[in-house]
């Protein structure tokens, strides 16, 4: 959420020349401070696609974006050319960095089964910056990442934003606290003595959301003393409560679906609601609790609660005024992660305009997740992050070329 | 592939005792063929083995492709019944090398061996599975027992017609023998479990070995026994099957991942002879030379990102033009589910996107695939005598934006997108795509 977000790391701040210097000297990508990118085509996503376009990169923010006949590239910017340049994609939920690539026990790290409510845990302790997975999305154009607890617990603990840049997790922040996820329905049962149904994890999580209504208000008490003492589960839930985090609920059959709005409006928190199946049968009932839907993959495999997904229901959620986002969502096996572009392409695919699908892969995530100032868009003063395609970003057949994050150029794909 | 594909060493009093099973149903008929002809025109025609025609017509009858060519050398008949594919793409119907459509299972935790389980005995010919393969274009399926085993059981090779029983859907491969399928194997780490499977690869080789060599005694008791009953040793169903591999009339499907694991699939397939198809084969980029050398073709799957489990950390996208460069025999397959039919040509478009030849795609679907099946005389290409099964597709079949609008088997339209109850199964949505529920346990 927006309260959590690190402020933008100044370039004069003595931190940011240091870690600028480090980058400079230290990373393999390639470095220069000013770079200019050309394409056929700029997909802003901040206005209509510039043909024969060029972005102007310094010191790591975009300087300038516009038409050849309008840009000129100035002397000693490093140049890169594409087909197609749009903005870094923005995973909108992901398990990369916990879940590792391996698949074994040390490198799986999104689901801690000792209870089914345990919303302290947090992200940024788990997270490995220099997981595979991790290198691999960004070298698909993947610059932006929510990942963090899986699905599988009531509460399974929190999530965070990074760039898909970065050594350690320090380096790769952008939000170390986003949101609590949340499973309804019968991912949970199996994993935990209790729940063993849907109906006993709903009435474990209002209870503890009571529970932490109660400490929200105590904790806010104006003498210090009367305060009750810190308790990090319940602490987590205030927050979420207070609006501070979102409620990142998982839910795909249309009655948990329905129980997500229900525990909404009891609640008041903020909610994202993730997978949603059956969402093509809710439109109504969606779009008037005004909530986000974090969409599963296009390609989710067809079987429990996730039977009924079909390839179309992007384009239902686009045409029904429902703001959606794409997800490369969390796999148990093989593949061990998606890739959000190529799930966004099947829904392409499937019927779902283009410009919609862009916007739910860069500038609706970063709005969503309050970071449309610095994210999602190619305009003067954001973040140089950006890809370069050598053809549609959707086809099968084309592919990135060049990933730029903070204006370094983090890969180079023949 | 390493033997020539028709070495019929005859042992007829096996035919004879198999033939007495009635395990011999009534071959591959077409048994929705219609006697009107039908004509394609205004397509563009990719035939795959042979020329592409960009205004060209594909007239069948009877089941069977009468002729392909260009418009102005295809005479249509009077009483065609004629397709306006203008603008459209016909290619040969997808053939997959490995699939498990059609819910059945295989070998069970008993044994690692399993070689006279047939997954024929178990699939269900109403599952939905099916279906959702129409959508894809597929028309022909290897669908395989497993896994988890040395020795999964028997493939069963499928002609994908509607179909009340799955006599209905068997392609006969051997009319002597009654064979339709191949065997399931693996190595690496699939089958390595608590006794009594193998805990060790080195452990695994040697119970392969030592089954066939047992194999390779009762072919020769058989041989021995020329033809006298009271010679013949005992009937003994996993021999007999072994015996179809010795004899080349069935083929090994040897799930493989690891680079090592590969060739010692290699090095066992040539010590007893038998014809072998790699699947999977991860690493096969880090052994394209020897994999060529071989001369056994490989079945790969491209799944969207490498792990998962230790034996797929080094999938690379490249492996398919790696593979050609090298001069192997390649196709694809979906393992479905592990990859859906319905996106089947997604796998060598992402190959072509790293460089596979789009020839070398065209074939990776279709005709290469029949050869690994041993069917590559009847389907996997667009030739005068071939069975008339073909998709009409929207556009370019590699393209995101190309949907399959009729799949057609042995000159009947199977699938058709216009139809709203064959298009659903394209899309999915509310009870569209039903499981019948079996817990089979699936390991790709």
């Amino acid at each position: 959420m927006l309260a959590f977000i690190r402020p933008f790391r100044s370039l004069t701040h003595p931190a940011a020349i240091l870690a600028l210097t480090a980058t400079l000297l230290f990373l393999p990508p390639s470095a220069s401070s000013q770079i200019a990118v050309t394409a056929d085509t700029v997909y802003t996503m901040d206005g209509d696609p510039v043909v024969n376009g060029v972005v102007l990169i310094r010191d790591g923010r975009i300087e300038r974006v516009g038409p050849a006949s309008d840009v000129a590239i100035p002397d000693g910017y490093e140049r890169h050319e594409g087909v197609v340049a749009t903005p870094g994609l923005f995973d909108a939920r992901s398990v990369v960095g916990l879940a590792g690539y391996f698949n074994q026990e040390h490198d799986q790290d999104q689901l801690e089964r000792s209870h089914a409510v345990q919303p302290d845990l947090r992200a940024i302790d788990a997270y490995n910056a220099r997981e595979e997975l991790v290198g691999f999305l960004r070298r698909n154009g993947i610059t932006t990442v929510h990942t963090g607890h899986a699905p599988g617990a009531i509460v399974s603990g929190q999530t965070m934003i990074v760039k898909t840049a970065g050594g350690t997790v320090d380096e790769a922040l952008l939000d170390s606290t986003t949101s609590l996820a949340i499973t309804l329905g019968p991912g949970v049962r199996g994993q935990f003595d209790t729940p063993g149904t849907r109906s006993k994890g709903i009435a474990m999580l209002r209870q503890e959301l009571i529970r932490a209504a109660d400490y929200a208000e105590k904790r806010r008490h104006e003498d210090a003393d009367r305060r009750p003492d810190r308790d990090l589960r319940l602490d987590a839930l205030a927050d979420m409560l207070e609006g501070r985090l979102f409620a990142l609920i998982t839910a795909h059959k249309t009655h948990d679906i329905m129980t997500a709005l229900r525990l909404q409006r009891e609640f008041g928190f903020p909610m994202l609601l993730d997978g949603a199946s059956e969402a093509y049968l809710l439109l109504d009932e969606i779009r008037e609790a005004g909530v986000t839907v974090i969409l599963h993959p296009s390609m989710v495999r067809l079987r429990g609660e996730t039977e009924n997904a079909a390839f179309d229901t992007a384009q239902k959620l686009h045409e029904a005024g429902i703001p959606f986002v794409f997800q490369s969502g969390y796999e148990s096996y093989v593949p061990k992660t998606r890739v959000v572009l190529f799930e966004a392409a099947v829904a392409v695919g499937y019927g779902l305009d283009r410009t919609a699908a862009l916007h739910a892969l860069t500038a609706g995530p970063a709005a969503l997740f309050g970071m449309d100032e610095r994210l999602g868009s190619l305009r003067a003063g954001n973040d140089a992050d950006l890809v370069l395609f050598n053809g549609d970003p959707f086809e099968y057949t084309t592919r990135p070329t060049h990933v730029f994050i903070d204006g370094v150029l983090q890969d180079k794909m023949d | 592939m390493k033997k020539p594909f028709r070495i019929l060493l005859l042992s007829p009093l096996l035919f004879l005792l198999l033939n007495g099973t009635g395990l011999l149903p009534g071959t591959s008929g077409h048994l929705f063929a219609q006697e009107q002809p039908v004509a394609v025109t205004g397509a563009e025609i990719i035939t795959v083995t042979g020329e592409t025609y960009e205004n060209g017509t594909l007239l069948v009858r009877d089941g069977r492709i009468i002729a392909v060519g260009d418009a102005a050398s295809v005479s249509i008949p009077s009483d065609a019944e004629v397709i306006d594919a203008t603008g459209k793409v016909v290619m040969p119907g997808l053939v997959d090398s490995h699939s498990h459509i059609g819910e059945g299972d295989g070998g069970d935790r008993s044994a690692a061996l399993h070689p006279d389980v047939r997954i024929m005995d178990t699939i269900y010919p109403r599952s939905d599975s099916f279906r959702r393969a129409l959508a894809g274009g597929l028309t022909s399926v290897n669908v395989m027992p497993g896994s988890g085993h040395l020795i999964s059981g028997q493939t069963v090779y499928l002609k994908l017609r509607p179909a009340n029983t799955v006599e209905e859907m068997l392609i006969m491969v051997d009319e002597e023998r009654g064979i339709y399928g191949g065997l399931k194997m693996a190595n690496g780490t699939n089958p390595l479990r608590q006794p009594p499977f193998p805990g060790t690869r080195a452990k695994s080789a040697a119970m392969v070995r030592a089954m066939f060599i047992r194999a390779q005694e009762y072919q020769a008791r058989i041989e021995a026994a020329q033809g006298d009953p009271e010679r013949m040793p005992a009937r003994d169903l996993a021999l007999e099957t072994l015996v179809e591999v010795l004899e080349g009339r069935r083929i090994v499907h040897n799930h493989t991942h690891r680079h090592d694991d590969v060739l010692t699939a290699i090095r066992l397939a040539d010590e007893f002879g038998y014809r072998m198809v790699l699947h999977h084969v991860t690493d096969a980029w880090k052994v394209a030379d020897e994999i060529a050398a071989s001369g056994y073709p490989a079945s790969i799957i491209y799944v969207d990102s490498p792990g998962g489990k230790l034996e797929a950390i080094n999938l690379l996208p490249k492996a398919a033009p790696i593979l050609e460069k090298a001069g192997a025999d390649l196709g694809f397959h979906t393992d479905d589910p592990i990859t859906d039919s319905r996106l089947f040509l997604r796998s060598p478009a992402f190959a072509i996107r790293e460089g596979l030849s789009r020839q070398k795609a065209l074939e990776s679907v279709t005709i290469a695939n029949a050869r690994m099946m041993d069917i590559e005389d009847r389907t996997g290409s667009l030739e005068p005598g071939k069975d008339a099964d073909f998709i009409i597709l929207s556009g370019d079949p590699f393209s995101v934006y190309t949907r399959v609008e009729q799949t057609w088997i042995e000159g009947a339209k199977v699938w058709d997108i216009e139809d709203p109850e064959d298009r659903k199964y394209a899309t999915g949505g509310y009870q569209v795509i039903r499981s019948s529920g079996h817990g089979h346990h699936h390991d790709h």
